[in-house]
Parts: structure tokens; C-alpha cells; sequence
């Protein structure tokens, strides 16, 4: 009890410090003894949304106010991100949730409609709407819109000391007085007033007092004309049963709002008929009057209402922003320098992700190696010892030594997200991007594709638009990703030696082409539909906090951590059962007695040790025993499971010119593209590591030609992705049909251009 | 327009979705816009509406009609 005094003390005082810059709002509704009682009373809990637009430091007020305690997931059904946490507070269960942010209410984006949905359907105790004070018109566009939505709100004027600073004054006393609502001041990211502001949302649902039908919107007389009869009708067929105020259904069905018009329609069944018909002769009678959709009308009347109120509370005389920002703009969105300089922001992201992410992967790498020594070393030899070490490590290693590159590259992108130079990019990109049928935005996933399309899939969260996010996630596996690099310089090295270069960049060369193709051709045929407009806002430059960067980094990995992980164990695991069984296999010949023989041979044959002649006997030995071995290990794959497989699909790849061993390579690039080159290596019988050359020799004396190794570097540059690719594309459509879409797609694609290749090129006589 | 130009909006073209979203960025009849510039590429482009920054395509813009309100910079 003592304890709370004293916060209501230190409450009070803050109030007394924030009065210097503006007077509270007056709060219809405060109850402030309910805060003194609050310690006799059972936790109770309580819902708050904060709403408000993009930019306005909605973030950074949930990051202050919930600390770590947050949880994200995502909203159900779509990719747009949910953030919530609950806090204990002055005696309450405080659940925050942080809807998206939006510009207004319509029923055209997700975000949009999930906000409004929450409010409606899961009706918060109160509403925060966070404004950025120094934009307050724009902002309160929105404020007024959830108004209507009849919740308990709260205004909450963020950025106070930027505004300030720009000589912008909020009478907020005023504000408050005249919409009927708390109005509070706070500086998000100095986490100045968040505790007022939680202590005001507390006391409003506390309080009894419903929201005030009254200093509403007021529309010109022909439109609350018009909203009278669509609510009379309203009332007299559906009655005191609607889900939602009679008002504002009134207001959306008139704005002819296709989502409360298909709830009324469900609601109403049959009996809504007169409803709509009414609906229908008043938007009649309203275009009759005014030339103008009805939806228009409200919305230029609400800007009425709020210039009105503006110009009560608002006393500035700045008409252009004449600051660092607009500086920083001269020379980061400049005619000549502007693509230099991201071009140069993009470098240094792509080499901090790929190269100083390079050295904690090594690390990792060593770790992971030194791991399953251990583990080696102590199991003793059997079939779980194998598969601990070749399935799980091997699999689950292959995921976490991307981490230090998510990690890195999720920094960059919160990083250019945070300060306000996405939208930049955006900005600058735009048209280019606008040429594949893409939004601006989708051209960093895109690029960072090149390095590895997992992180490069996550990044596509970035756009707003689902559209443009599956459109970017399908397109991004054919940016050919640095683990396939290897096995051109494997095939390409071998086949075309001096002319290797331009080889492999044609083959990028390919991929970037086949991307524009298919941006063209789903954006026309499978992603129809305008493309979202690109009305975007250029925020203010802000400092980043370094709080809010750790989170939106860490938050986006533990994500890829948790659910990569489990998939890639499963398939790492079904990939090396299918290599490892069957166990017993009868062998073409007894490999373990000609070893023997070997061995023996040598044995009664002993020169003195430590001669020349020696060492050469010796080496002579092993290397038998070594040709042995891995003629055994080839025979082993073939035979495996999967090598029975290879054989099976051989047809399939035969008309690419690729031989089974080739298409067994292929599939297990399936688990990651850099096992393919190893798997050559077995295949091929090739010896390991002791000489580099050596798989391009046995590549050469094999049956491949020039001709099918082009092929079969266009198939690995088209096919599917490798699983933690397919994962992740699962993950961030959230559709499993989108996932197989894209990896018959790809899989379709790669085959005809390799036929294309391998069979035109025999045509003209290339084989 | 071309940039370091203002404006005043008479009419908001197009229809549908875009239309009302241009009207809900506070790009209303009789407000004053100035275009700060044009992308490097000429689209899209940057206005200062009520006092922040906006950008829209050049032929999303294009929907707009004004009155130019300084002829200085013509």
C-alpha cells in the first residue's frame, strides 16, 4: 500500500514535469481512486491494443513497455507479424498487444483489417492510439476512425520532444476536451510518460463510463441524412441483436465496406434483404447529390472534422520540413549519388552478412566437427553411432551454421528498417523492380538470394502486400545461392577450363533472366490483380535504438532456429536412411577378402624400413586399398536406397544428358546444394581431398560431355531449392500449396531449360 | 510538375482502392502540395503533403490534378 503511494507520488510529480510542455488532457472518465484500491482487489487482467500509423514509434512504446516479455508469432492465417506480451502492473495483468500499423481502416490491406477485426471481435479493454504529434492531421485520420469503432481510447501523442523542437504546440488539454478522449504526451523511444500512459488506460477501463455518443465525426446533413435510414432500418429488422454499433454499421454499409457487408449479410441471413436495399437507394441518392462515391465523401468529411480540430489545438507555422532529414535526403535520394550510395549500402551489408558472418560460421563449423568427434569417441561403432553423427549433427549443424549469417543480415535489414532507409531504397528501386511486376522493397530479399535464399525468403517479410511477398518468395530461389557455386566451379572447371568464368556467369546470367520471366508471368496470370499501389510514406531519419535492433534481430532468428531446425533434423535424417540401407548388400566382388589379399601379398614381401624402397611399397599398398575402398563406397551408394532410386529416375534425367550418378548428386542437393559436389566425389569414385583434381579427372573420363555438364549446371541452377529453402518458403507463405507449388515450379522449369539446352545443343551438333 | 513546385490539388482521379488511399494520405481537394523530387530512375516521385513525406508512380500521381500556385519555378 505504502509502496503504491509512493508511485502515486512519483505519478504525480511526472504529471507536474510533463504540464511544463502542455497540460494533461482532462479526463472525462477518471476514477483515480480506483488505482488506490487496486491492492485489495484479486490481479485482474486487461486487454490494451495500441493502434496507430507506421512511423509513429508504436514499436518502440511496446518494446519500452514490455521489455523482453513479448511474444511473436504471427496474426492467424497471414504472414503479418503479432506481437503481444502481458506485464504486471500497479496490480493488473496488463496484455499489450501491438496491432499493425496502419494509415486508416479500410477493408484493402491485412493490416488493416486485422486491426480493425481485433478491435471489433475481441474488444480490448482500451485502445492506445499512438500519434505522432508532428503529424498530427494525418494521424488523427486514423484516431477518429477507431473512435467510431465505440472502444475505450486513449490518444497518446508520441515524439513530443520532436515536435517540440519544431516548434509545433498540441494544446492537448483542448484535444482532449474536444474528441472526448485522455490524451496523454509521451517520448517513445526516452521511454518518457509510458507509465502514465499505462496508468491512464487503466484507470479508463476501469471506469464505467461508456464512450460518449457525442464529438463524433458530424457529417453534412445529406450523409447523416442517409445514415439515419440505413439505421433505422437497421434497428427495425435486425434490432439490439447486430454485432456492432448500429452507427457505425450504418457508416460502413453506406461506404459500401465489403467485409461488414458480407458479416451483415451472414449475420442477417434472409431478413438483411431490406437492409441492403435501403443501403443501395441511399449510396444512389448520395452519388445523385454529389457526383461522388459515398466512401469518398466520409473521407474528405473526416478531414474536415479533424482540420477543424487541428486548427484549435495546433499552433505551428512550418509548412516544410527544413531539417536533417530532409538533408540527409539531398544526398541519399540525389540524381547521381543516390544509387551509389545504396549500391555501397547493399556491398556492405551483402559482405558483412557473407564474409564476417564467414568467420563465426568456421567457428561454428569446428565446434560442430569437434562435437561429433567427442560424440565419436565415445559411442562405441554401431548404426545409432552413424546416424548421430553422418544424420542428426551433420543435419542440425547445417542449419546453425547459418546463424551468425541470419543474425547479421536481420541486424542490416532492422537496421535499414529502423532508420528509415528501407523506404529509401524502396524509393530508389521502385521502377526497376516495378518492370518484373515488384514493389521496390522486393529487391534486398532478391539480392540476398545470392547468398542464401533462406534469409533472403525471410526477408520478403519486409513487404507489405501479400502479393508481392509470395511473388518475391517464389522468384528468390532462382538467384542462384553461393552453396551452388561449388559445383559450377566443379563442372565448369572440368568441361569448359579457361572459359570457365564466363560459363558460370552466364548461368547467373540465366537465373536473373528467368526471374524477370516469371515475375512477368505470375504477376499476369497466377498473382492477378493490380499491383499495390505504391503510396508510401518517406519517414523522418531516426537514430536507431540498439534495444529495438536486438529484438527485431533476435526475434526474427529464434524463429528461423526453432522451426528450420525441426524440419531439417527429419530430413537429414530420411536422406541418410535412405544412403545407409540397406546394410547388407551383396557386393559384386568380396572387397574386405581382396583387401585382405592385398595386405598379404605385401606382408611376404618386407624390405628393410625406413628405405626408399620401402616408402614406395607402402604407398603402393594403400593406394590399392584406397582404389579398393572407394570402389566399394561407389558400389555402397549404388545399391543404397537412394542409388535404387537414382536408378529408378535415371529416365528422368536421361533426356538432360545426366547419368544416374548425376541425378543421384541432384537429389540429395535436395538436404543442401554443397553435398552435391561430395556426393560427385563418391559417386565418381574420386579421391578425396588429397588431390583437387581428381574429381575432374574421374568427371572427365566419365560419359558427361561439355554439353550435359552445361545442363546439368542449368538444372542445379533451377531446381528445387534445398530443404531449408523449401522451409522457409513454407513458413513465410504459410501455405504447404505454395511450397509445393514452388518446388514443382522450379523442378519444371529446370527440366525444360536443361532439355532445351541439352537436346538444341545436339541439334547444332555441340554434344 | 516538375520538382520545387507547389500546388494545389483540384482533382483526385482513378478509382477504387488507390483513389481512396490517396485520399486517406491527406491528399484532398484544395491541399497544397509540393514535390520535393523525382527519383534518380523518374519514378517514382516525393511530395510534401501536410507536412511529411509521401511518394507515389509517377502514373499514380498522374490521377491527381492541380493548380499550379507558383509560377516562379515554371
Amino acid at each position: 500500500m505504502r509502496l503504491l503511494r509512493l508511485r502515486w507520488r512519483k505519478w504525480n510529480r511526472l504529471l507536474n514535469e510533463l504540464k511544463e510542455f502542455a497540460p494533461i488532457g482532462i479526463m472525462d472518465c477518471r476514477v483515480s481512486e480506483t488505482l488506490n484500491k487496486v491492492p485489495t482487489m484479486p490481479q485482474k487482467s486487461i486487454t490494451i491494443a495500441l493502434s496507430g500509423n507506421p512511423n509513429a514509434g508504436k514499436t518502440s512504446i511496446f518494446n519500452h513497455i514490455t521489455g523482453t516479455r513479448q511474444k511473436v508469432g504471427n496474426w492467424p492465417g497471414v504472414t503479418v507479424e503479432k506481437k503481444e506480451g502481458t506485464i504486471r502492473k500497479h496490480g493488473y495483468e496488463l496484455r499489450i498487444v501491438d496491432l499493425p500499423g496502419t494509415y486508416s481502416l479500410t477493408p484493402f490491406s491485412i493490416e488493416e483489417i486485422i486491426a480493425r477485426d481485433f478491435i471489433l471481435e475481441e474488444s480490448p479493454d482500451v485502445v492506445v492510439v499512438i500519434i505522432d504529434s508532428s503529424n498530427l492531421e494525418r494521424s488523427l485520420y486514423l484516431a477518429t476512425q477507431i473512435r467510431e469503432l465505440d472502444c475505450k481510447v486513449v490518444f497518446c501523442l508520441n515524439m513530443a520532444d520532436v515536435s517540440r523542437s519544431r516548434g509545433i504546440k498540441i494544446n492537448a488539454a483542448k484535444l482532449s476536451e474536444l474528441l472526448d478522449v485522455p490524451v496523454l504526451f509521451t517520448v517513445g523511444n526516452k521511454n518518457d510518460g509510458i507509465d502514465e500512459l499505462l496508468k491512464a488506460a487503466i484507470e479508463l477501463s476501469e471506469s464505467d463510463c461508456v464512450t460518449a455518443q457525442k464529438r463524433r465525426v458530424r457529417y453534412r446533413s445529406d450523409i447523416e441524412k442517409a445514415i439515419k435510414e440505413v439505421e433505422s432500418v437497421l434497428t427495425a429488422d435486425l434490432g439490439s441483436t447486430l454485432p456492432y454499433n448500429t452507427r457505425w454499421t450504418s457508416i460502413k454499409l453506406i461506404e459500401d465496406d465489403t467485409i461488414v457487408k458480407e458479416r451483415i449479410q451472414q449475420f442477417a441471413g434472409s431478413e438483411g434483404r431490406r437492409v441492403f436495399e435501403a443501403v443501395q437507394l441511399q449510396r444512389e441518392t448520395l452519388m445523385g447529390l454529389f457526383d461522388e462515391e459515398p466512401e469518398i465523401l466520409t473521407t474528405d468529411e473526416r478531414y474536415g472534422f479533424i482540420a477543424g480540430i487541428v486548427k484549435e489545438v495546433h499552433t505551428t507555422a512550418v509548412q516544410h520540413r527544413v531539417d536533417i532529414s530532409r538533408n540527409i535526403d539531398l544526398v541519399l535520394t540525389n540524381r547521381f549519388v543516390g544509387f551509389p550510395i545504396f549500391i555501397l549500402f547493399i556491398w556492405i551489408m551483402f559482405q558483412s552478412t557473407f564474409t564476417f558472418g564467414g568467420y563465426p560460421m568456421e567457428w561454428i563449423k569446428a565446434g560442430i566437427g569437434g562435437f561429433s568427434m567427442i560424440v565419436g569417441s565415445v559411442i562405441p561403432d554401431s548404426l545409432i553411432k552413424d546416424l548421430l553423427l553422418d544424420g542428426v549433427i551433420a543435419g542440425v549443424g547445417s542449419v546453425i551454421i547459418f546463424l551468425p549469417n541470419i543474425l547479421i543480415l536481420f541486424f542490416c535489414i532492422a537496421l535499414f528498417e529502423d532508420t528509415g532507409y528501407m523506404s529509401r531504397a524502396a524509393f530508389l528501386m521502385d521502377k526497376i523492380m516495378h518492370l518484373i511486376g515488384l514493389h521496390g522493397k522486393s529487391f534486398i530479399p532478391m539480392l540476398m538470394g545470392f547468398g542464401c535464399n533462406v534469409p533472403a525468403i525471410m526477408a520478403a517479410r519486409t513487404l507489405e502486400s501479400e502479393k508481392d511477398r509470395i511473388l518475391t518468395i517464389l522468384i528468390t530461389p532462382f538467384m542462384s545461392c553461393s552453396a551452388k557455386l561449388p559445383i559450377y566451379i566443379v563442372l565448369a572447371g572440368a568441361f569448359f577450363g579457361p572459359r570457365a568464368g564466363s560459363v558460370i556467369f552466364l548461368i547467373y546470367l540465366l537465373g536473373i533472366v528467368l526471374s524477370i520471366v516469371t515475375g512477368r508471368l505470375f504477376r499476369s496470370v497466377l498473382l492477378k490483380g493490380a499491383d499495390a499501389p505504391f503510396v508510401m510514406e518517406l519517414p523522418p531519419y531516426r537514430v536507431p535504438m540498439l534495444k529495438s535492433l536486438m529484438i527485431h534481430m533476435w526475434d526474427r532468428s529464434k524463429m528461423f532456429l526453432r522451426k528450420m531446425g525441426g524440419i531439417i533434423l527429419v530430413g537429414s535424417v530420411v536422406v541418410w536412411c535412405l544412403t545407409a540401407f540397406p546394410r547388407q548388400i551383396s557386393f559384386t566382388m568380396d572387397y574386405d577378402a581382396e583387401i585382405e589379399r592385398i595386405e598379404q601379398a605385401y606382408q611376404s614381401f618386407q624390405p628393410t624400413p625406413g628405405t626408399e624402397l620401402a616408402a614406395k611399397i607402402q604407398g603402393k599398398k594403400n593406394q590399392e586399398i584406397q582404389q579398393l575402398k572407394m570402389a566399394q563406397a561407389a558400389e555402397r551408394a549404388k545399391k543404397s536406397y537412394m542409388g535404387r532410386i537414382g536408378t529408378t529416375i535415371a529416365p528422368f534425367f536421361q533426356p538432360l544428358g545426366i547419368d544416374w550418378k548425376g541425378g543421384v548428386a541432384l537429389l540429395t542437393g535436395f538436404v543442401a546444394k554443397e553435398i552435391v559436389v561430395s556426393t560427385l566425389g563418391v559417386l565418381y569414385a574420386a579421391d578425396d581431398a588429397s588431390d583437387p583434381d581428381a574429381l575432374k579427372n574421374a568427371l572427365l573420363a566419365s560419359n558427361f560431355t561439355p554439353l550435359s555438364a552445361f545442363a546439368m549446371m542449368v538444372f542445379v541452377l533451377l531446381y528445387l531449392p534445398c530443404l531449408a529453402t523449401v522451409a522457409a518458403i513454407r513458413r513465410e507463405t504459410r501455405s504447404m500449396g505454395w511450397m509445393f507449388f514452388s518446388i514443382v515450379y522450379t523442378t519444371s522449369v529446370a527440366w525444360i531449360m536443361s532439355f532445351l539446352v541439352y537436346q538444341g545443343g545436339k541439334l547444332f551438333g555441340l554434344a | 510538375m516538375k520538382e520545387g513546385e507547389t500546388a494545389k490539388i483540384k482533382r483526385i482521379g482513378g478509382n477504387g482502392a488507390l483513389r481512396r488511399r490517396i485520399l486517406e494520405m491527406g491528399l484532398l481537394q484544395n491541399s497544397e502540395i509540393y514535390v520535393e523530387k523525382y527519383a534518380p530512375l523518374k519514378d517514382p516521385i516525393e511530395l510534401i503533403v501536410k507536412g511529411y513525406h509521401l511518394s507515389l508512380r509517377v502514373n499514380e500521381a498522374s490521377q491527381i490534378t492541380v493548380e499550379k500556385m507558383e509560377s516562379s519555378v515554371e
